[in-house]
């Protein structure tokens, strides 16, 4: 087991993120931030609330459950349903930045476009993710990362956050090869 | 969990976990998606050998906003009516590929049977079996307390509920008392002494003649169906009696706490068990109650249907 990133690694990162957010939307007016629950909607509020002290304004963030458009829903129990809440404003013809804490297969954000689509049309979809892992299983890239943590297949990545788990660390467990 | 047969086949935190599982289903269905891929593919028969309104359109509606294929079929209109077995009619249907079947019979046991008996590999969901259990419809009948009346996660600890009318004939009944004592709230049934099943001294509630001293007490009043269809003896001496002494009117309706809800799990007798003013009052929650089954049904068949064995709420 080893610390990829320490709770001061984790700020820098999501501060670097809010920044190129806005430097790449031209601003936070057309922008809703969704994050994937369970530690994705904990780091979209901690996004939306950096963005919002640098722009001096609200930012819409709400949360997007994703477990119903799951593809691997009939090789495993089932999985318990998060909430899911999109805020008022919407996200019609807005710029949606999607939040998850680790880009692996990218099964999860092809889940997520099929329940974007259900909600409405959004002008862009991006993608943060705190830890980009590798080894993709779909054509789907993030705009946004974090931190590249290069791993082998047979390891796991665990982000903690303060809000569920008391800390904030990243964190890979078992060894490469 | 492979069926949902009765509610004894629950432990607290599978029933919490669909109530939990219901409550974020009904968030989607009030937004914008009516529509969710999940069960895509999968095949659901509703075998209704009996009538239903409610039951059965409302498993027809949670199964389809899931994505999965429906077949309906009813006795009347197919070879049920002309004395084809239960036996040959799971079988037709194995061969067919269901992946469940939600049933409901006039025999206690009916479900228990093509569940035991792997005539078929799918999921038997029972929805009514005689005068035995309905577990869909206690599941329903909880996740609406709780949302009115609930505290905390599961929610029904403390609460009181009477359950008043028809007991013998009333597999809702029978559900409801096994269900909201395992969720921690105190059920009280009020009946005739000839509409009380046998053994009822041993079911988790206690038991009330005098309806009029219990109304203040309770915080739901569920109202059962004086089911006629299945009264082959006289057990009241008319029905005007019975409404005069075991009828929820206005006049009783004002007895009850401010806070307190009246339900009823359809179809209803307007002026037998329930007067009309009651029934399309303030108070009741009965036409909630079936918007709540559609996402309580969804809940359910997510759980048996989308994945392996039950680990929601284990997270």
């Amino acid at each position: 087991m080893s610390v990829a990133l320490s709770a001061q690694d984790i700020s820098r990162a999501l501060t670097r993120i809010s920044h190129e957010i806005l430097e790449k939307n031209h601003g936070s007016s057309e922008i809703t931030v969704l994050g994937i629950p369970t530690r994705g909607a904990h780091l979209a509020a901690r996004i939306a609330a950096i963005m919002s002290s640098i722009e001096g304004k609200e930012i819409a963030h709400g949360t997007l459950d994703i477990t119903l458009y799951r593809d691997d829903l009939r090789l495993r129990a089932p999985r318990a349903i998060m909430p899911t809440s999109i805020p008022p404003i919407g996200i019609q013809g807005r710029d949606v930045i999607l939040i998850d804490d680790v880009l692996y297969s990218g099964r999860t954000i092809r889940a997520a476009l099929d329940a974007l689509g259900e909600v409405g049309r959004p002008r862009t979809v991006q993608l943060a993710v705190l830890v980009d892992r590798g080894h993709r299983q779909l054509p789907i890239r993030a705009d946004y990362v974090g931190k590249n943590l290069p791993t082998s297949e047979k390891q796991s990545v665990k982000v903690s956050l303060t809000e569920i788990d008391g800390v904030d660390e990243v964190v890979i467990e078992g060894v490469a090869n | 969990m492979r069926h949902l047969l009765s509610i004894n086949d629950l432990t607290p935190s599978d029933a919490i976990g669909i109530l939990d599982t219901a409550t974020e289903l009904a968030r989607i269905n009030d937004g914008q998606v009516k529509k969710l891929p999940t069960l895509r593919g999968r095949t659901i028969v509703n075998l209704f050998a009996e009538d239903s309104t409610r039951t059965r359109i409302s498993f027809e509606a949670a199964a389809k906003r899931l994505s999965a294929d429906v077949i309906n079929f009813s006795a009347k209109g197919s070879s049920l009516s002309k004395g084809e077995s239960l036996k040959d009619t799971a079988q037709t249907l194995q061969a067919m590929g269901a992946d469940a079947v939600v049933i409901r019979h006039s025999a206690s046991g009916a479900a228990q049977r093509l569940a035991d008996l792997e005539w078929m590999s799918g999921s038997v969901i029972n929805a009514g079996d005689g005068t035995h259990e309905h577990p869909s419809q206690a599941l329903l009948d909880a996740f609406t307390i709780r949302k009115h009346l609930g505290k905390g996660a599961s929610g029904l600890k403390g609460l009181r509920i009477a359950i008043v009318g028809d007991i013998l004939h009333s597999r809702v009944a029978r559900s409801n008392v096994l269900l909201l004592s395992m969720l921690g709230a105190d059920v009280v049934l009020v009946a005739p002494p000839t509409l009380l099943p046998v053994g009822v001294e041993s079911w988790p509630a206690t038991i009330s003649y005098d309806f009029d001293s219990v109304i203040p007490n309770v915080d739901a009043i569920m109202m059962l169906r004086v089911q006629q269809e299945r009264m082959s003896d006289l057990f009241f001496p008319n029905s005007r009696e019975y409404s005069r002494y075991f009828g929820l009117n206005s006049e009783r309706m004002s007895a009850m706490a401010k806070h307190a809800i009246v339900m009823h799990p359809g179809p209803m007798n307007r002026g037998l068990e329930i007067a009309a003013d009651v029934a399309d009052s303030a108070r009741s929650v009965i036409v909630e109650q079936v918007t709540n089954g559609v996402n309580v049904r969804m809940a359910i068949l997510y759980v048996l249907l989308a994945g392996g064995p039950l680990e929601v709420g284990s997270n």
